[in-house]
């Protein structure tokens, strides 16, 4: 079969390889691309591991051809934060524990992130709600719902002191 | 998992979408958010020579209300459903549907047009757009055509629609009063353990329209004529209402599988079929 020229942005950064349709987007961003922040936890749709936001929305990256992606704009956890520059995510997630092994923990920034851009002010019963789709095998949540809140505060006081 | 190797196609328009589907026949297979394709193709029980993604298609996009009438595009996803303010006006059932799908990853691109196209018994709109009385509006090769919901399903993965036909929208009217959507699950995220959509109407004290349909307790979903039927006219006492779920549960035919089993989803749906016409009944 036919290999594609697949044109995405990831990170802010234009990305162009040639790829087999059928190659999954979460193997691409970790095998082709070095990016291995998307892990593989079920490999069927369920953990959300594999969690980036491609064109604004989170997406299980398990679950979209490298075709379907073409064109897409796409963010991982590596664009999120860096050693030395955590993300306000990422610091309340070392805060508050929210993580003991870290497994899943790319896949829940990375849904927190896009999560609190659609809910800047979320109830903890939202967070869980929206957090749905990702689970964790080791914190009980309670500690991943804490960091999230916690960032929220923050973000929206430091968008408050800005206006 | 890998799946089979295929040929990504991405048309831009209805007629190069169908043209594709015409060209390479039994090969061909469209996709729409993938969240139910994609994994029975990592799982290698869906081999496709050509994959039609309908993304780029800007017609299958959209919900347009006009009065009572709803017209939903194909490639409208759940959480585009959600979000949609004039639609939850119109129709909240179906938010409060969209709502219990899934998860929020897979909310932001399946859509509803593969979510009623792809007739696992599993998925929560089959029964809901049968509730409603909607039809499915499918073009192909040789123009267009509307199937009604209720005859639309014949057998797990068997639908009316014909191999080469694409389905554009979906059309139902408003159906005002009260509404709701009960789902049983294992856990959150999951497909239907048992689910009833009830919609009804009231005229002074007494039921004047009730319509009752069943996701996951058959091959198919169900809309239970009888159970509408038992409620119409009375005041949907705890007589009536029983009375209805004793003829919702003549018209299923559940079967054991991880789930539990038969006896167990016949008591699930008794408790949802219940709890949803409570539910309508107090907010008609
Ligand atoms: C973890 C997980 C949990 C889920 N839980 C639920 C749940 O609780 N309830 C539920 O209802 N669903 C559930 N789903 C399924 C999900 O809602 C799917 O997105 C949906 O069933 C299919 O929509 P899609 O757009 O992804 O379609 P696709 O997967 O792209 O397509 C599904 C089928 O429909 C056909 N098709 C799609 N669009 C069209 C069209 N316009 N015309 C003709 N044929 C078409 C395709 O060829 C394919 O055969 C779940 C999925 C996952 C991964
Ligand atoms: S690896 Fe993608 S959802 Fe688990
Ligand atoms: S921290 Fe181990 S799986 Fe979440």
């Amino acid at each position: 079969m036919a290999k594609m020229q697949l044109r995405l942005t990831v990170n802010g950064e234009a990305a162009e390889l040639l790829v087999e349709p059928r190659e999954l987007l979460v193997y691409v961003l970790r095998e082709r691309l070095g990016l291995t922040g998307p892990h593989v936890g079920c490999d069927t749709s369920h953990c959300g591991a594999c969690t980036v936001d491609m064109d604004g929305r989170s997406v299980k990256s398990c679950t979209v051809f490298a075709a379907q992606a073409d064109g897409a704009d796409v963010t991982t956890i590596e664009g999120l934060g860096a050693p030395g520059g955590l993300s306000v995510l990422q610091q309340a997630f070392r805060e508050h524990h929210g993580l003991q092994c870290g497994f899943c923990t790319p896949g829940m920034i990375t849904r927190a992130h896009r999560f609190l851009q659609e809910n800047p002010n979320p109830s903890e019963e939202e967070v869980r709600f929206g957090m749905a789709g990702n689970l964790c095998r080791c914190t009980g949540y309670q500690n991943i719902v804490k960091a999230i809140m916690a960032a929220a505060a923050e973000l929206n006081a430091v968008r408050e002191a800005a206006e | 998992m890998i799946p089979a190797a295929f040929e990504y196609h991405r048309p831009t328009d209805l007629q190069a979408a169908l043209a594709t589907l015409q060209e390479f026949g039994d090969e061909a297979r469209v996709i729409a958010g993938g969240h139910s394709l994609v994994p029975m193709m990592k799982l290698r029980m869906a081999t496709i020579g050509h994959l039609v993604d309908l993304r780029a298609i800007a017609d299958l996009k959209g919900i347009r209300i006009d009065g009572a009438a709803v017209r939903i595009g194909a490639m409208v996803t759940q959480q585009e459903l959600i979000a949609d303010a004039a639609l939850a006006r119109a129709a909240p059932i179906l938010r409060e549907t969209a709502l219990q799908i899934a998860d929020p990853q897979v909310r932001a691109v399946g859509t509803i047009g593969g979510n009623v196209a792809n007739g696992d018994p599993g998925n929560d709109m089959p029964a809901l757009m049968q509730c409603l009385d909607a039809s499915f509006s499918l073009v192909g090769p040789n123009g267009s055509r509307a199937v009604k919901a209720r005859e639309f399903y014949e057998a797990a993965y068997v639908t009316a629609r014909e191999d080469d036909e694409i389905l554009v929208a979906i059309d139902f009217a408003a159906p005002g009063g009260g509404y709701a959507y009960e789902k049983q699950k294992r856990k959150i995220g999951d497909y239907a353990t048992a689910a009833a959509a009830v919609t009804i109407r009231k005229d002074g004290t007494a039921c004047s329209a009730a319509s009752v349909a069943m996701t996951n307790l058959s091959d198919v979903p169900v809309w239970s004529k009888a159970a509408g039927d038992a409620l119409v006219g009375s005041a949907c006492g705890p007589a009536d209402v029983g009375r209805a779920v004793a003829a919702a549960l003549a018209d299923i035919a559940p079967t054991a599988d991880n789930r539990g089993p038969a006896e167990f989803k016949r008591h699930a749906a008794g408790v949802v079929i219940r709890r949803a016409i409570e539910r309508a009944w107090s907010r008609a």
